[in-house]
């Protein structure tokens, strides 16, 4: 599904990404973890295409298909879906017809025509309910004075309704209550299949109690330096990262 | 011979073409000695500054059309917001155009000024409101008022509600000179009435034609005016519109201004209080490029308690245009328990462009809510780009910003037709098909 190699990227001439290696296949679930300023919201970032940053070296293959040079709109089309830490607030665009834009530009530039009105109206329905979200709030300007649950619970919901290949979700556990996260993560194991990937970029070892990987990498200092099996959080949640170091040492 | 100097001696021979009305012609007569007396405004006045009609006035002027053209429905029927369903008051090169109107006498009175001023019927109204409001020394007001005798006359007596939208629409055609136009309406919402106005100069060709225009507007106790005023010329098209609201106790009066085309651009809007509970919402959208310019020029004199008024100017600005906004409130001391909102927020799409932005308030009294707002800033790069990653592309992304950031004025258009057109007008303006209401 996605294949990163020898990746090398910076902000403003700061390398932040030091030659990062990551294979992803389709049914899988990869955690990455790592100290704060480690480069995993950098990474989650370059792989969406996000245009501060300045790929110099490697390459990001897509199913095969170079994906380093899109721009961000058609890395979507093609299936990257990113959940934001920080869900941007836009005023004056409703969470309806937000991703109702969403849907039919994809649409659009797969060749398809729009989607039929009631078919989109089914569709929202459906995935608000799976993800217990208000019918009202669907209603609201986009993030716009939501809580910090409510705006992670939005973005897994146009999620659930842009059905990526390969879903990355940037701390999607922060900011959110217990119950918030049983909902957030319920929704997430629906929509795996053995056709999509999921990457989860936490802290925690919380979330990945509920979002359980098949892999967990530890992202420092721009290059992944250890991979492991579910257990692996499970120790740098007891033991945190100082072990690691030492050990590369 | 100088444009000033041309204008002057053209007034002696407007004054015989027209009919020598004893008062009128003293009204017409003092207007002219102060345009005289006072030229053309500069960029040494301070109402002014920011606007410079300088190269403009270089240019040779008629008052006088020489073409006589026939125009079809066909060529037209874009610019009206409705086929049927308004009432409409056309003028061609400032001459009325029976077969393009849709004027009325039943109920309502939506007719031309030059009829209602030679008509004993209406002699009473205008000699009650014409040249009332008008603010006599202002020198572009009285250039106008010099050769006023052809506009809309719109009288809604009391406890009247127009049963559908008046459209005034002044269209301008190719002329032997550069035409200077000199269009002058007068409306009266009489106590109680409702009425809802869409007012549009648009030029038919590609010829240099500056309108100077003048409505007065009177809306009575308890009455309710809606206006909006299209602004979407072509770029050889220069408006400079003085607008002047006299309003009584418990009325309600709007004007909403959407500015998108033409080459100069200059609003001037005029709220007057004179009565308590009055309510006045001052809102527009600007979205320009190119050289274009457009300056709004607002002031609500709040002189009564208890009165409130809304401002709300959005703009965009790309290219080299340039915007300005002066927005003026003047609050009186006896006027207590003022509320005064003023918000103007801008974005520059270019490094080129440019906005002036000016909050000016003067209150006199010590128990009022006065406050005013205003941004300059760029599109949200971090909005785009949460766009673009669900699959919006980049210049969707952008207009979809743009939508949302006028959309605080075009969903209080009251007119659903009217708001659909203006909604297609922006689409096309920022060149994108997005088939959605926000």
């Amino acid at each position: 599904m996605l294949t990163i190699k020898d990746l090398h990227a910076s902000v403003e001439d700061k390398a932040i990404l030091k030659g990062l290696n990551l294979e992803i296949k389709a049914g899988e679930v990869h955690a990455i973890m790592g100290p704060n300023g480690s480069g995993k919201s950098t990474l989650a970032s370059v792989i969406a295409g996000k245009e501060d940053y300045e790929v110099t070296q490697g390459e990001i293959t897509l199913e095969g298909e170079d994906i380093s040079e899109l721009a961000p709109e058609e890395r979507a089309h093609k299936g990257v879906f990113l959940s934001f830490q920080y869900p941007v607030e836009i005023p004056g665009v409703t969470v309806t017809n937000f991703i109702k834009t969403a849907i039919n530009e994809t649409r659009k530039a797969k060749g398809m025509d729009e989607m039929p009105a009631n078919e989109m109206l089914k569709l929202i329905r459906e995935k608000s309910e799976m993800l217990e979200i208000d019918r009202k709030f669907l209603s609201r300007s986009l993030n716009e004075g939501f809580s910090g649950g409510e705006k992670k619970r939005n973005e897994i919901f146009q999620m659930a309704m842009l059905e990526p290949k390969l879903a990355i979700l940037d701390e999607t556990d922060s900011g959110l209550d217990i119950d918030a996260l049983r909902i957030v993560a319920n929704g997430v194991n629906k929509l795996k299949s053995n056709d999509n990937a999921v990457v989860v970029i936490t802290h925690y070892q919380r979330l990945l109690d509920y979002i359980v990987p098949d892999y967990v990498h530890v992202l420092m200092d721009g290059k992944i330096v250890k991979s492991g099996t579910k257990e692996l959080a499970f120790e740098l949640e007891e033991k945190g990262y100082d072990w690691i170091k030492e050990e590369l040492v | 011979m100088a444009l000033k100097e041309k204008l002057i001696s053209s007034f002696m021979a407007f004054e015989e073409r027209v009919n020598a009305d004893e008062e009128l012609h003293e009204i017409r007569t003092s207007a002219i000695k102060i345009f005289e007396g006072k030229g053309f405004p500069t960029k040494k006045d301070e109402a002014w500054k920011y606007t410079s009609l300088n190269s403009l006035l270089k240019h040779n002027f008629s008052v006088f059309p020489k073409s006589e053209v026939s125009i079809g429905i066909a060529d037209v029927k874009r610019f009206f917001i409705d086929e049927t369903d308004t009432y409409k008051v056309v003028f061609v090169n400032g001459v009325f155009n029976s077969f393009l109107s849709s004027t009325t006498h039943d109920g309502i009175d939506v007719c031309l000024l030059s009829s209602a001023i030679s008509k004993p019927k209406y002699r009473e109204i205008v000699d009650k409101y014409f040249n009332k409001i008008a603010v006599k020394d202002e020198t572009l007001t009285s250039l106008n008022t010099a050769f006023a005798s052809e506009g809309a006359f719109i009288n809604i007596p009391k406890n009247k509600v127009a049963d559908k939208p008046i459209e005034i629409v002044y269209f301008s055609t190719k002329n032997e000179d550069n035409l200077w136009l000199n269009p002058r309406n007068l409306i009266v919402v009489g106590e109680n009435a409702q009425v809802q106005i869409v007012e549009r100069h648009q030029s038919l060709g590609s010829d240099l034609v500056l309108t100077n225009s003048v409505t007065e507007i009177f809306v009575e106790k308890n009455a309710v005016l809606d206006y909006y005023k299209i602004q979407n010329d072509e770029l050889e098209a220069n408006l400079i519109d003085n607008t002047y609201i006299s309003q009584q106790q418990g009325s309600n009066a709007s004007v909403h201004t959407f500015s998108f085309g033409g080459n100069l651009t200059r609003n001037n809007l005029n709220f007057y209080h004179f009565g308590e509970h009055i309510e006045s919402t001052l809102k527009g959208v600007t979205i320009i490029e190119d050289k274009q310019h457009v300056d709004h020029y607002t002031l609500v004199h709040h002189a009564q308690p208890n009165c409130e008024s809304h401002q709300d100017y959005k703009g965009i600005f790309g290219g080299n245009a340039t915007g300005v906004f002066n927005g003026k409130i003047y609050v009186d001391k006896i006027a207590q328990k003022t509320n005064a909102f003023q918000q103007n927020n801008n974005i520059l799409m270019s490094e080129k462009a440019t906005i002036n932005a000016k909050p000016q308030l003067e209150i006199f009294a010590d128990d009022v809510k006065c406050s005013h707002g205003c941004t300059i800033g760029q599109l949200d790069e971090s909005a785009l780009f949460y766009m673009r990653q669900r699959g919006i592309p980049q210049k969707e992304a952008r207009a979809l910003l743009m939508y949302a950031f006028t959309n605080d004025v075009i969903s209080s258009i009251k007119i659903s037709s009217l708001q659909q057109r203006i909604m297609k007008l922006i689409a096309k303006k920022l060149g994108v098909d997005l088939g959605f209401n926000l």
